[in-house]
């Protein structure tokens, strides 16, 4: 067993000791105690997990490949949410007659999450193409501070467009607000909206990993961000396999973005900040670079965030959120599946 | 190499040679130097001047323009361009100096401001009585000295952490500082988001000195401000500047060199938030309060614009830097005469159009062409659709005519606008990616197309706009010239 597996299977163990505390104590010691409540609060976190889960993957591949933190990356999961509420209102809206109910409301979405995730993708691939490509050889701190431009341009050129209230994505018919009651009328509630959204963003994952472990593109996206420099010399274009990647993870966040529109059935031009300093915190956790780190630090965020929500109030789940992203920060660096960067001289 | 070759004499080298600088930057030096033409020789003269003259040229810019103005103006141009100057050459000693990404520079400035609001005001919040009226000579002291330790408290913390990550810590330090002061102060001393008022003006030795008016807080803000420049200048000549620049070019290097570069970082880090400290104490004072929207993501991307346009690590670069982004940012304020935006807008649009054509003939056939195809589109568009061109000109002025007859100004002009804008952002990406004479073929009907978009959407909004105008301004900074104005070029040593 390798070194670096070793220190993950510990962070693992460390990581089933503290939920397993943290489940024993909210279930029989909290003020709230009981089951039901711990069990509701852990399916919306797993909803919203997987959420910040799709954004996550966006930072850490983009992360991996040019060690570049994307500040801009909230703001696509924005523009995302933005184009799929264009795509909504071009159809006629959930309301519209001409619409048959059930099959009908499922292709709007499904054109929903094409549109958006193919718009945040071009746009993902012209923000890398200006902003970041020539820059690529520039001192670190260069692409930080313009993607901190790009994220501010996106934010207010949608404040210019679309002002500044909220737009309701009015899908209430799109996908029915019922759900499946587990165990009675007073047990768990899942929302077939929340189950879409758990089932679609898995598929995307698998997709993803599929994508990275068997084609030949996800071989050069491996290589690549091994050593840039070496992969050139084999012959791969780097320009084309970075473009892509961003492509992909931009894609991603712009299906993150209908989800989270759906979800909250509202989108307004600030949403990307704060889900994307979450799904941030979720590829630190995680581990920064590593797929399954991003995926699994979605979920712990997601829970994190709901459990706070549930057990403390609304105002501190952020609080609390980005409380765990500086503790992670300062204990173990690299998260929970990163590898230690070694430093080349 | 045998032992009878002699290494290069001495003697060939010239004898003013600075201290640290060996044979091949000195050469890179040399070869920047001939740049030609006028801004070359402009560049190169500012260069050799001694920075005792750098300043003597400086000061008449700041002071001159500001002597007959009224006083609204004076506090709109003078007092936030000088505000700003201070927070970019303090911001420039973390960023430019150390070349660390601090994004939470801004919460140091508010740390400042209420603090001062704290110890030298009277007022009651919530049950709790503030009546210290604390001298300006202790209460600013007393400030800095708080926001350096802040400074040094949040700097350690994320000492292990990589640059990169550094710079969300800060991120999530500002943003925390904000929502702090604005919902979730449990007690009520921050007073929410209506933020502290009455404060009171600066006051030193019981009174003997007090700065009240907006012309004395700019005397007092410009001697500050000249003050601190002579102290950063010495400072970035000296030991420890010479640290944090060698650990911003190489920390391993440095490391080797028997640097302490983590304890220095630091040191620069907590040196810019008492900086920032300091300028927060004496806005408070200025606008007698403090308000949590004065310290948010906006200020905080206004004082990232200073500082990346007047070139990291130079100082004359912050002070020309401020003058320009500042006064731009009050004239594209939304209580500003919306014709002074305009005339700003179209002088910034003909000048990047003059930059980006090298030749005269292109640029004419460009201008020209604009100007033709605007009259051209507007009466083809005027005889089809005349609710395409009947529309109000925003507040116009002497251009109103001119605007009339060469912008489509549609009736209900919103939809449209929007699909401009869009429109406008692929025309730009298309541009870039022209050469040679298909450039100009689709600058033209771009130019047209900013005119519309500016008329219809933009002028509306100047404070948006201008937002959107410095995001663009940091994207456009970095990846054409990268070391601002003044800065000097990173020499890159393969």
């Amino acid at each position: 067993m390798s070194e670096t597996t070793r220190a993950q299977l510990k962070g693992l163990a460390g990581l089933a000791v503290i939920l397993a505390c943290w489940t024993v104590y909210a279930v029989y010691f909290s003020p709230t105690q009981g089951w039901t409540f711990y069990l509701q609060l852990t399916v919306n976190g797993i909803i919203l997990g997987s959420v910040y889960a799709l954004i996550a993957l966006g930072y850490t591949m983009v992360y991996g490949i040019l060690k570049l933190l994307n500040f801009a990356h909230g703001d696509v999961f924005m523009v995302g949410a933005f184009i799929a509420f264009g795509v909504l209102t071009l159809l006629g809206g959930a309301y519209n007659p001409a619409i048959p109910a059930g099959a009908g409301g499922a292709l709007i979405v499904l054109c929903m999450f094409a549109a958006a995730m193919l718009g945040s993708g071009v746009l993902g691939v012209t923000i890398e193409r200006f902003a970041y490509r020539p820059l690529r050889n520039a001192p670190r701190i260069a692409p930080l501070i313009s993607a901190l431009g790009v994220a501010f341009f996106l934010e207010n050129s949608m404040l210019l467009l679309f002002g500044s209230g909220f737009r309701t994505y009015n899908g209430f018919d799109l996908i029915s607000y019922n759900g499946i009651h587990l165990g009675g009328a007073n047990g768990v509630f899942i929302q077939y909206l929340g189950l879409m959204v758990i089932v679609s963003s898995v598929a995307l994952m698998v997709a993803l990993i599929a994508l990275v472990r068997w084609t030949q593109l996800g071989r050069a996206m491996r290589a690549v961000s091994f050593d840039r420099e070496a992969s050139a010399m084999m012959g791969i274009d780097i320009d084309r396999v970075i473009a892509a990647t961003f492509f992909i993870g931009s894609a991603l966040a712009g299906a993150a973005g209908v989800m989270f529109g759906l979800l909250y059935s509202q989108v307004y031009h600030l949403m990307g900040f704060f889900a994307g300093l979450k799904g941030f915190t979720a590829a630190v956790v995680g581990g920064i670079g590593s797929i399954p780190g991003a995926m699994l630090g979605g979920l712990l965020v997601g829970l994190v965030e709901s459990w706070a929500q549930g057990y403390l109030n609304g105002n501190v789940a952020d609080l609390v959120v980005f409380g765990i992203l500086i503790a992670v920060m300062l204990i173990r660096p690299r998260g929970l599946f990163g590898t230690p960067e070694l430093q080349k001289v | 190499m045998s032992d009878t070759e002699h290494p290069p004499t001495p003697e060939s080298e010239p004898p003013d040679r600075k201290i640290g600088v060996d044979q091949w930057v000195a050469q890179a030096d040399d070869r920047r130097q001939k740049a030609t033409g006028l801004g070359g020789r402009i560049a190169h003269i500012w260069r050799i001047l001694p920075p005792a003259g750098k300043l003597a040229l400086l000061t008449p810019a700041i002071v001159v323009p500001f002597l007959g103005i009224s006083n609204g103006n004076l506090f709109n141009y003078g007092i936030f361009i000088l505000i700003y100057a201070l927070l970019a050459l303090g911001l420039n000693v973390v960023l430019g100096f150390a070349g660390l990404l601090d994004l939470g520079y801004v919460a140091f400035f508010g740390f400042g401001a209420y603090i001062y609001a704290f110890l030298s005001s009277a007022h009651s919040e919530k049950g709790h009585v503030y009546a210290h009226h604390w001298d300006a000579q202790y209460s600013i002291p007393v400030a800095v000295a708080i926001c350096a330790l802040l400074g040094l408290f949040l700097g350690s913390s994320s000492r292990r952490l990589l640059g990169d990550y550094l710079a969300i810590v800060t991120l999530f330090f500002g943003q925390a500082f904000v929502v702090f002061t604005n919902a979730a102060d449990p007690y009520g001393i921050t007073n929410g988001s209506n933020g502290l008022a009455n404060i009171d003006p600066l006051t030193f030795f019981g009174g003997h000195l007090t700065i009240h008016t907006t012309r004395g807080y700019y005397w007092f803000l410009l001697a500050v401000v000249m003050l601190m420049l002579v102290v950063l200048h010495f400072l970035s000549e000296s030991r420890t500047g010479r640290a944090w620049k060698a650990s911003r070019e190489d920390p391993l290097a440095a490391e080797q060199m028997g640097i302490p570069v983590n304890r220095i970082k630091i040191m620069a880090f907590s040196f810019g938030a008492g900086i920032a400290g300091l300028a927060g104490s004496i806005f408070a004072a200025v606008q007698t309060g403090a308000f949590p929207q004065n310290f948010g993501t906006a200020v905080l991307i206004l004082i990232y614009a200073v500082v990346i346009l007047g070139g990291t690590g130079s100082l004359t670069g912050m002070i020309v830097g401020s003058i320009v982004i500042i006064a731009s940012n009050q004239a594209l304020d939304s209580t500003s005469p919306p014709n002074q935006a305009r005339v700003l807008f179209y002088a910034v649009l003909i000048a990047a159009v003059l930059l980006t054509m090298k030749t005269w003939p292109k640029r004419i056939a460009a201008l020209l062409g604009a100007a033709v195809f605007g009259l051209v589109l507007h009466a083809i568009v005027g005889a089809v659709w005349s609710n395409g061109t009947n529309g109000q000109v925003t507040s116009g002025g002497f251009l109103t005519g001119v605007i009339k007859h060469w912008v489509l100004m549609p009736v209900h002009p919103h939809r449209l606008a929007i699909w401009g804008y869009l429109l406008l952002i692929v025309c730009v990406v298309v541009l870039v990616n022209l050469k040679g004479w298909w450039r100009i073929l689709v600058l033209v009907p771009t130019l047209s197309l900013t005119a519309f978009v500016w008329e219809n959407l933009m002028i509306l909004q100047p404070a948006v706009t201008r937002a959107v105008l410095f995001g663009l301004l940091l994207i456009a900074v970095m990846t054409i010239r990268p070391q601002g104005l003044f800065g000097s070029a990173k020499v890159e040593i393969v």
